[in-house]
């Protein structure tokens, strides 16, 4: 049972990116032909507000459900790989129009070529587990 | 009631999407669904293949059940929480796509000359879902995230490699809505 708020945090995840569009194949390309403010406005208000609470949290005022301070782990420091990496999820992202979250999203609202993609995605993330180490990092 | 059928507004939307992220920091965790591609790997025993995918994919357990959560997300907002509506493009972008050959952009969330039967059992159709499927597997891999871990949590933690990362999103995003997809259509 300790796995029913993860459940219900997933459930309202899928909600809000399904009633925003931004699961829309659409809404994805309209943002990357700058022909709407509606992604970016999206994308915006969800950084402003992330950025707010973890303001909070770090000055003590929000604390975890076990009392403990809240943090966001820091990525490794590099230049390489997230730009190489970001890229190419980037070509991904536009062309099907979905990230991975959007993918599960879309599986649960009835367009089911959609796991076509996903397991592409998971063939593509065992592609890189594999050649991970001959690549610049 | 009318509120929550229609569908939301960017003010509305993105602000709960930060609450899915402070959710799952409250609850501990972070914010970030590629990872759960990695440990759908480990589950099926890429482990075998490289020791990126040796890891105890059982403490992941939790971030499987936010994605089972968002695939009953998705059912309920379209069966329950939707009036139908046409989604509210851009009309240059709806005239666009269809000289492109995409009818009635925005009836459905995603593209029917992508994603229809007929569609995919086309080799060029099929051939695109899987390109795409694996250029995000493999690059949100390589990135170390996709736009939850990097774009939400990791701007909103103020942290450079996001951002680079995020730029990174938009430079292939961009390449391929402005000069690639109009050569495949």
């Amino acid at each position: 049972m300790k796995f029913i708020k993860f459940l219900l945090v997933g459930i309202f995840f899928g909600i809000v990116l399904t009633k925003s569009e931004a699961v829309s194949w659409y809404r994805i390309y309209e943002m990357f032909r700058f022909q709407s403010f509606h992604m970016y406005g999206i994308i915006g208000t969800a950084i402003a507000s992330g950025v707010l609470f973890l303001q909070l949290a770090k000055r003590g005022t929000i604390k975890s459900i076990k009392g403990a301070d809240i943090f966001v782990p820091k990525k490794d420091k590099s230049i390489a790989r997230y730009i190489i990496g970001g890229t190419i999820f980037g070509l991904g992202w536009a062309l099907v129009g979905a990230c991975p979250g959007p993918m599960y999203i879309l599986l649960g609202a009835g367009y089911y070529t959609i796991a076509i993609v996903i397991i592409a995605a998971i063939i593509g993330t065992f592609i890189y587990g594999v050649v991970k180490n001959k690549l610049p990092h | 009631m009318d509120y929550i059928l229609s569908p939301w507004p960017w003010y509305v939307s993105g602000p709960l999407i930060a609450l899915v992220m402070a959710l799952l920091l409250y609850f501990g965790k972070t914010f970030g669904m590629s990872s759960n591609l990695r440990t759908m790997c480990s589950i099926m025993g890429a482990d075998k293949f490289s020791d990126f995918f040796k890891f105890d994919w059982k403490s992941q357990m939790w971030n499987l059940t936010v994605v089972l959560g968002a695939i009953i997300g998705g059912f309920i907002a379209t069966h329950y929480l939707s009036d139908n509506s046409v989604i509210d493009l851009n009309p240059q972008t709806v005239a666009e796509l269809q000289q492109m050959g995409f009818e009635n952009a925005g009836a459905t969330l995603v593209p029917n000359e992508m994603f229809s039967l007929e569609a995919v059992s086309s080799v060029k159709g099929l051939l695109l879902l899987i390109i795409g499927g694996l250029l995000v597997g493999f690059g949100t891999r390589y990135a170390g995230g996709c736009t939850s871990g990097h774009a939400i949590t990791g701007l909103s933690s103020l942290q450079l490699p996001s951002l680079i990362a995020v730029i990174g999103f938009f430079v292939g995003g961009l390449i391929m809505a402005n000069l690639i997809l109009p050569l495949i259509f």
